[in-house]
């Protein structure tokens, strides 16, 4: 668990300091909310029925922005070989990256949803129901994102190829997650995005993990 | 911890690095690996650590404790320094302490391979010897029974050389064991000598 808990901190550290991601994708997010409304006109009412699936696409996109370099780093400086010497298990360690991963990407979106929301005509009773579905789904982007980030650590320039590996996959949690945050919380499609996030968590940990063996033998 | 390598056969990239090498390192002694360019001692080193799989034969590690991973009993350093650039001196040996489930202090590792003047400096600003010996001093951070180190001393000064030979000693006193892949001379005292060849040319 120290272990674990010591790459957590440290990968949470690496991405608050400069050349890390965080406030990258944050601001990716934020200028994607502010283009919006320029690119669409001035009907509000278009702008108000768009609004949830948006925010949810820039949030998907924003969270590709940083995904390349998740294991990319560790494997190209040594890092990653250590990993397996580690006094944890590969996949524990896999998802303290991906939990350090999330904390700097999904949550500050969740947080700076209600100020995106005001940008694009959103009223203040959906306000609650897209910060839950963006809290309760974004975990899912960083997941299933580490899977395509593990296989495509090795590759220069890799980020094109991982953007293609992800999207694909990220059809389910986009349309449950813009479902959600446009109906109220209880809805079935927060059950289900609930659902997708925690089949994530089991499978994406797996899988990154066995990828990032495939690039160490 | 011994180790003994039987009848090994490696291939890397469709390309047969060394056939049937046999070999035994037991309690206490130190084997050099040496060779030629691409002769394969960092495939050696890593199918002693499990990261690789040999084509044929077999590693086998006697006297490792049963219950624990054999991974997690040997220290792997490989010609990569495994710094982050922003992360200090001090903070990148408390963290691989913590990942190795480092019993020893981090303040011992750092006197070991005198480091004290550059504690608090960033990764990113030090020599490439500075960083290799920062990169050593995870071996002092905590006690395993095997050493694999993969040109130690690359880039290190006459000094650093002898602080490697000085650790690698005293490890394999206290009844470690070494597999160590270099080019340099390492006053080790006794030890036996791997050489694999002037590298692999087989198809």
């Amino acid at each position: 668990m120290t272990a674990a808990w010591a790459l957590f901190l440290r990968d949470f550290r690496l991405s608050l300091s400069a050349g890390g991601g965080f406030g990258l994708a944050l601001g990716f997010f934020v200028l994607v909310a502010v283009l919006l409304p320029l690119g669409v006109g001035r009907d509000l009412v278009l702008l108000e029925r768009l609004a949830p699936g948006l925010i949810w696409l820039g949030a998907a996109l924003a969270a590709l922005l940083s995904l390349d370099h998740l294991f990319q780093a560790d494997l190209e400086d040594g890092s990653l070989d250590h990993f397996f010497f580690a006094d944890a298990p590969l996949e524990l360690l896999v998802l303290a990256k991906v939990a350090a991963h999330w904390l700097t990407t999904g949550l500050p979106l969740a947080v700076a949803a209600p100020v995106l929301a005001l940008l694009l005509n959103l009223g203040t009773d959906q306000w609650q129901p897209l910060v839950i579905s963006l809290l309760v789904g974004t975990p899912a982007l960083s997941l299933i994102g580490a899977v395509a980030a593990a296989l495509t650590a090795g590759l220069r320039r890799g980020g094109l190829l991982l953007s293609l590996l992800v999207l694909p996959l990220y059809v389910p949690i986009l349309i449950f997650g813009a479902a959600a945050a446009s109906k109220g919380p209880g809805a079935p499609e927060l059950l289900l995005l609930g659902g997708l996030s925690l089949f994530a968590l089991v499978m994406g940990i797996l899988a990154s993990a066995a990828a990032l063996r495939l690039h160490v033998s | 911890m011994s180790l003994s390598l039987r009848s090994i056969t490696c291939a890397r990239g469709g390309r047969v690095l060394f056939r049937d090498l046999t070999a035994h390192v037991g309690r206490g002694e130190v084997c050099l690996v040496r060779g030629a360019n691409g002769s394969g001692k960092s495939s050696l080193l890593r199918l002693v650590s499990g990261l690789l799989r040999p084509m044929a034969g077999q590693v086998v590690w006697d006297g490792a404790d049963e219950e624990e991973s054999v991974q997690s009993q040997l220290h792997f350093l490989g010609h990569l320094d495994a710094l982050k650039p922003s992360m200090s001196v001090r903070e990148t040996l408390s963290f691989w302490a913590q990942m190795m489930g480092g019993q020893k202090g981090v303040n011992a590792a750092i006197e070991a391979w005198h480091l004290g003047t550059l504690a608090t400096l960033p990764c990113g600003v030090l020599s490439a010897g500075q960083r290799r010996r920062v990169a050593l001093a995870q071996l002092s951070l905590t006690d395993r029974p095997l050493w694999l180190l993969d040109e130690p001393t690359g880039p290190l000064d006459q000094a650093g050389v002898d602080l490697v030979a000085r650790a690698v000693k005293r490890h394999c006193g206290n009844g470690g064991t070494a597999l160590i892949a270099t080019h340099r001379d390492l006053d080790v005292g006794e030890a036996q000598v791997l050489d694999l060849g002037p590298g692999g040319r087989e198809a």
